[in-house]
């Protein structure tokens, strides 16, 4: 049974990473699940220099999923490479780095610093919704899009994936600028941009007024959009949005991610990961599905 | 010290006042290792309701492999725990965090609201001259329990038992000294306690609170502001559940 999937290059040996944010550099995490058992980590963002992040508080609960306004808090690209790379490094698993900056010579600082390091991917992150400089800002134009994707690609040396933002109009115009622009892969769906009122209170229950919504609720809205940009573009995908359990990664899989990614689910799981890659590998079985690439896509 | 997540048997869930409830579990692996000031996440049932309540130890008894946690209903979540019954099951996470650090030879324990649950393994675990401040807006809780372990000043807000006013108040009103406070309540309460220690010059650990997510350090949700750039973040933010939720006054901005 192979569960083994490809992405420019780069092989993973399950389709189960985590998605940006939610799992810092798995140091927290390494006290519950075994990260060589992961197909990859993906890291939280990281900046040419440390971020301060938003204001508290930063998380509200929502029905069935929450609300984040964390702001790319991060120690830096330097710290990163110093501390977070070496403890990654010590586990059979690749590493997919976040990158995120507030303006493309940021992110090119970033991409390049990272250009020598042991790093197998790196993930643009041009949809955070939280905050005003950077993030969101690049990935709402097409044209935006494929400027950054353009100039991230003449420095990357790993191959490139863009995170896509469910904040726009047409996500697959997104994915199309990206791929023009030579994105290796995308990942979507970011957080969908969202409120909370306190309603006693009569406030923003957020400091930031505004935060990403993840978690269940978001799931069938990523489905659909992981379908459609499927549709529309050759290069691969890794899907993510409330993804808790090993159905809710094969949803993504049939509609056309190679790979996942697993978020929010680990805030109550810590477990979370791991359980979905065994259950993937249950399902293949109990399925006589011999390739875990006979399922991308799968329902198109 | 690592923190563990299962399901534990609930053995008594009651109501002490209004909203305000005590729920022993029968967690020997969270007892052993627990120590006062540190916390538990609680799970609910609902998948409406994703996120871990965090909620303060308030007793823990090591040979009896049992932990006591006393929360007040803030929202649908703590409604659905405070419907548990004896003999169900409740997942949890823990123990978590870093409790308070025992020290000083005539301590001041504040506790206002449902910050005073933590204080009580507290006093019971501190060796020394405890003098005890307890602050409500109206209904007592949990102070008979504190008795036996110190001497205890009770403000309100109304008046109605105590010192009216706050824990300060009742603090100048019996002109309590002390070399260490520890102290754990509602923000304001915390930034006038940390005034009033630096104005004293006596040393205070106080126990922060903010919304969490992961509750074990990962997702950067509940940080609080330091006073200089911390080892981990590289920015002036610690994490709450991590780091703390118990910080040096002088370490922390309110």
């Amino acid at each position: 049974m192979n569960t083994s999937v490809t992405i420019a290059g780069v092989c993973f040996k399950n389709p189960v990473t985590t998605a940006s944010g939610t799992f810092g550099s798995g140091m927290e995490y390494s006290n519950f699940v075994d990260l060589s058992q992961l197909g990859a980590v993906t890291t939280k963002a990281v900046a040419s220099k440390p971020w301060e992040g938003n204001p508290t508080p930063r998380i509200a609960e929502t029905y069935g999923g929450m609300l984040n306004a964390i702001g790319l808090q991060n120690p830096g690209v330097d710290v990163f490479i110093e501390r977070d790379l070496p403890f990654l490094k010590k586990y059979d698993t690749k590493i997919i780095v976040n990158v995120v900056g507030k303006t493309i010579e940021d992110y090119c600082e970033v991409v390049e610093r990272l250009s020598d390091c042991d790093v197998d991917m790196l993930e643009i992150n041009i949809s955070c919704p939280n905050v005003k400089e950077g993030g969101i800002a690049f990935g709402q134009s097409a044209l935006s899009v494929e400027n950054i994707t353009r100039e991230i690609k003449k420095r990357a040396k790993q191959p490139i994936i863009i995170k896509l933002s469910p904040n726009v109009t047409d996500i697959t115009e997104m994915a199309r600028a990206a791929e023009a622009a030579g994105a290796d892969a995308l990942s979507l769906i970011n957080t969908i941009t969202g409120m909370k009122i306190d309603v006693k209170r009569k406030t923003f229950v957020l400091a930031n007024k505004t935060g990403g919504l993840s978690g269940p609720a978001i799931k069938p809205i990523a489905v659909r959009m992981v379908y459609q940009v499927y549709n529309s573009v050759k290069i691969p995908i890794i899907g993510m949005g409330g993804i808790a359990d090993a159905m809710d990664a094969l949803e993504f899989i049939m509609a056309g991610a190679s790979m996942v990614a697993v978020g929010t689910a680990n805030f109550y799981n810590p477990y979370a990961t791991v359980m979905i890659a065994d259950g993937i590998k249950e399902y293949m079985i109990n399925n006589g599905v011999n390739d875990i690439k006979e399922l991308i896509g799968c329902v198109n | 010290m690592q923190a563990i997540k299962k399901e534990f048997k609930v053995v008594k869930n009651t109501m002490l006042a209004a909203d305000i409830y005590s729920m022993w579990l029968e967690a020997g692996e969270i007892a052993k290792n627990a120590v006062p000031g540190q916390f538990v996440s609680l799970y609910c049932k609902s998948g409406s309701r994703l996120l871990p309540r965090p909620i303060s130890i308030c007793e823990l008894d090591k040979d009896k492999g049992i932990i006591r946690l006393v929360y007040r209903i803030a929202g649908g979540g703590t409604q659905e725990l405070s419907q548990l019954k004896a003999a169900d099951y409740v997942e949890a996470m823990g123990p978590l965090g870093n409790g308070f650090t025992l020290e000083g030879k005539k301590a001041l324990l504040v506790g206002g609201g449902i910050g005073i649950p933590p204080m009580l393994e507290l006093a019971k675990q501190l060796d020394c001259e405890k003098h005890i401040v307890l602050g409500y807006r109206d209904t007592t809780f949990l102070d008979n329990d504190f008795y036996p372990y110190g001497k205890v000043y009770i403000s309100t807000e109304d008046g109605s038992v105590g010192t009216k006013g706050n824990v300060i108040d009742a603090i100048l009103a019996h002109k309590l000294d002390a070399d260490i406070i520890y102290a754990c309540g509602p923000t304001p309460m915390l930034k006038g306690i940390k005034a009033y220690a630096e104005k004293m010059g006596i040393k205070a650990q106080l126990s922060l609170e903010e919304r969490m997510a992961c509750g074990i350090g990962a997702c950067l949700g509940c940080v609080c502001k330091t006073t200089y750039i911390d080892s981990h973040s590289h920015v002036k933010n610690k994490r709450i559940c991590k780091d703390g939720p118990v910080f040096y006054a002088e370490e922390v901005e309110l």
